[in-house]
């Protein structure tokens, strides 16, 4: 009898649910634009991630992969805002300028930019995740792994977000360990793995024996399992390409920004905003640790991972010096968000200059 | 019985058909695909070729899409004509491009009639100065223009990453890598309110008669010829074989060029990382499909342009994965190269002896 009830219990929730999904389900239509293949196990490939789980929350979606910046994201956007999407995507920074010309046009069409910064219309939002949290576990854990105290850092643009991650990576790391130096490459690409690969080699030539990254291929943890040094994951997890070498990765995690704003388009409650969110709301996770880490630091980064979700621990409290010496952070204070936006210098114990 | 023969001549009639031949097994091999691939081959097709340009939006674009291919491939006809390689049309692009930019940058927030045919200008010297490079070390240093042109490209490629992430990014841009959005005046006219057609197309249309004249009723043109069929026969007929080189490079990338001018005065409206989906190589199909003819050019550019627009209908109308589109542009200049075996040799079919 118990069995039963409960049994009934149960089915009828799942009837419930499943109803009020369909409910939802039956209008609204999510569009995804992405700037790579689905399959590059980096950026488009959790964004595309992201996408499945608004279809598996009843929603309809369509994508379109590999549009370049160039002249055609527009009419990919129009077509998309014409065929009966009511809420867009864009995920590549390029894309912003079409996308709020765009927007202009479709005014009953939502538009949802991620990494940018122009919310020219009422129905464009923008969407970013505090990457650099992630960067403040992967530099505690460099810096205490490390033996040759040099760690080497492949780059991607010179551009705030990127120097920001290699600031709080840093910083994170140099407070385990003081004496460490993060050497750079510029590899001005966030997708080329030949050049990725080429760039992870240099910087274990000059004696790197942890390589962190801020582009999207798997070929330089695939090269740091090759020369047996460690290597983080960047955007989704990277382990099974290199479980020697991976400690761990920060995983961009977009899908449950993208339910819960299909979702508010669905109930009409979606409004403009901007959207910039760390570990705490879920959109930074960090994967699972390897087990080559001593048991210490993993229950130290599990700490560290709790208090940057509630806000304890900050990824820049001062006192920060940049390269030269001049105080960016005083004592006791923390970088504010406009700081982090527009931050384009290094801090202290990054070696060479941000290309000009 | 199948017998190959060689032909005393090649085909004239045959030059012209296999284009449409090798379009036509485009199609039947793209179906193929389709249908491997899990797809109804004739929705697909539909979604491919016919969809994108069913309105006056979608035929538009397809006009947009075609004018720097069009662009671009007449004046690569003008090289290839005259059996000079040159690969490099992307970089002319890039650098015509980062000419006009910066020009249009130099007059930022200025407004005035004289300023577009200066920011037009500028991007036409400078593909003229980049296509030099190859011209200048084909002639007086006999390198091959092949690997020159197309090094450049990647050249190019880094001084516009270099200028758009450094010293030409937009000051109130977060240093993001991007310059400011040129003024009014310093872009071309759109034709139509609410269409991206822009006044480009007339660029193009002048290049094609301006072709067409050069290549069938001057001198130079006949030069051109001769040199294409055979060089010793140029040399022999006294013809300044440098000179010509070096001209028709010139032509090339001025015209490569323009098509960046194209693309960044007008549906861009700034320079940024990546203004060309490779029109500069894509144009090389464009080019051989229209067999170097200014006419059969404009029509490649438009066949070569709906690979673009389908590709992107079809992913999104049926899901089929958008790469499609390349494997497209790459089947027709297969077919192409293929079915040119016919220009050269017949099949005869001879009954079997017993």
């Amino acid at each position: 009898m118990h069995k039963f009830l409960i049994r009934s219990f149960v089915s009828s929730l799942v009837l419930i649910f499943t109803l009020t999904v369909a409910a939802v389900a039956k209008d609204v239509k999510a569009a995804f634009v992405y700037i790579g293949p689905t399959g590059d196990h980096g950026w488009t490939y959790q964004h595309d991630v992201g996408r499945k789980a608004v279809e598996a929350a009843g929603f309809k979606t369509t994508y379109v992969e590999g549009v370049p910046e160039s002249a055609d994201a527009e009419r990919v956007l129009r077509q998309l805002a014409n065929s009966g999407h009511d809420v867009i995507f864009t995920t590549s920074f390029g894309y912003m300028n079409p996308t709020n010309k765009v927007a202009k046009e479709f005014p009953n069409v939502k538009f949802e930019h991620a990494t940018g910064y122009k919310r020219e219309h009422p129905n464009v939002s923008t969407y970013a995740a505090r990457f650099y949290e992630g960067r403040t576990i992967l530099g505690t854990i460099a810096g205490t792994m490390t033996k040759s105290n040099v760690i080497g850092y492949v780059a991607s643009f010179p551009i705030p977000e990127v120097i920001r991650g290699i600031n709080s990576f840093t910083l994170a790391a140099q407070k385990v360990n003081p004496n460490i130096k993060t050497k750079i490459v510029w590899a001005f690409t966030w997708y080329d793995p030949g050049k990725e690969a080429e760039a992870a080699k240099a910087l274990i030539d000059q004696g790197a024996d942890v390589i962190a990254q801020h582009t999207d291929s798997t070929a330089i943890v695939q090269m740091a399992e090759k020369a047996g040094v460690y290597a983080f994951g960047q955007a989704s997890d990277m382990d099974k390409f290199a479980p020697k070498a991976v400690l761990t990765s920060v995983e961009n995690n977009w899908g449950p920004y993208y339910v819960d704003r299909v979702k508010a388009v669905a109930n009409g409650t979606w409004n403009q905003k901007d959207t910039w969110h760390g570990i705490g709301d879920g959109m930074v996770v960090i994967s699972d640790l390897d087990s080559q880490m001593p048991a210490d630091l993993r229950s130290k980064v599990k700490k560290l991972q709790a208090d940057l979700a509630s806000g304890k621990v900050h990824s820049f409290t001062g006192p920060i010096y940049d390269q030269k010496g001049n105080l960016m952070v005083a004592e006791g204070k923390t970088a504010d968000d406009g700081m982090l936006a527009g931050m384009m210098t290094y801090v202290k114990g990054v070696e060479g200059d941000i290309p000009k | 019985m199948i017998k190959i023969v060689k032909r005393d001549q090649p085909s004239r009639a045959i030059f012209f058909f296999t284009p449409v031949l090798a379009i036509f097994l485009t199609l039947v091999a793209g179906g193929l695909i389709f249908f491997i691939l899990g797809f109804k081959p004739f929705e697909a097709l539909k979604f491919f070729f016919i969809v994108p340009i069913a309105d006056k939006y979608g035929f538009s674009e397809l006009l947009l899409k075609a004018t720097p291919l069009c662009l671009i491939a007449i004046g690569l006809s003008f090289c290839f004509k005259s059996n000079n390689w040159n690969i490099g049309a992307e970089g002319q692009l890039t650098f015509g491009a980062i000419v006009s930019g910066g020009v249009a940058l130099l007059f930022y927030e200025q407004e005035g009639f004289y300023i577009l045919p200066i920011v037009i200008l500028a991007g036409a010297i400078g593909g003229m100065l980049y296509a030099s490079i190859p011209a200048i070390l084909k002639t007086y240093f006999n390198t091959n223009e092949i690997l020159v042109s197309l090094m450049l490209v990647y050249v190019s490629k880094l001084i516009l990453d270099y200028l758009v992430v450094g010293p030409w990014s937009n000051p109130e841009g977060f240093n993001f890598p991007e310059t400011r959005q040129f003024s009014d005046s310093a872009k071309l006219p759109l034709l139509f309110e609410g269409l991206r057609i822009h006044a480009g197309i007339f660029l193009a249309l002048a290049a094609v008669v301006i072709s067409w004249f050069v290549f069938y009723k001057t001198y130079l043109g006949f030069q051109m010829k001769v040199s294409g069929f055979s060089l010793k026969t140029a040399k022999y007929a006294g013809y300044k074989g440098k000179k010509m080189i070096i001209l028709v490079f010139l032509i090339s990338g001025a015209c490569a060029g323009l098509a960046g001018v194209g693309e960044i005065t007008g549906p861009i409206g700034q320079l940024h990382r990546e203004i060309s989906p490779d029109y500069g190589f894509t144009a090389i199909i464009v080019a051989f499909l229209g067999r170097l003819h200014p006419v059969g050019i404009i029509f490649a550019s438009l066949v070569v342009a709906i690979t673009y627009l389908g590709a992107e209908t079809a992913q999104i109308f049926m899901q089929i994965p958008k790469y499609t589109g390349q494997v497209f542009q790459g089947m027709i200049l297969f077919f192409l190269l293929a079915s040119d075996y016919l220009l050269f040799f017949k099949i005869k079919f001879i009954g079997s002896k017993k």
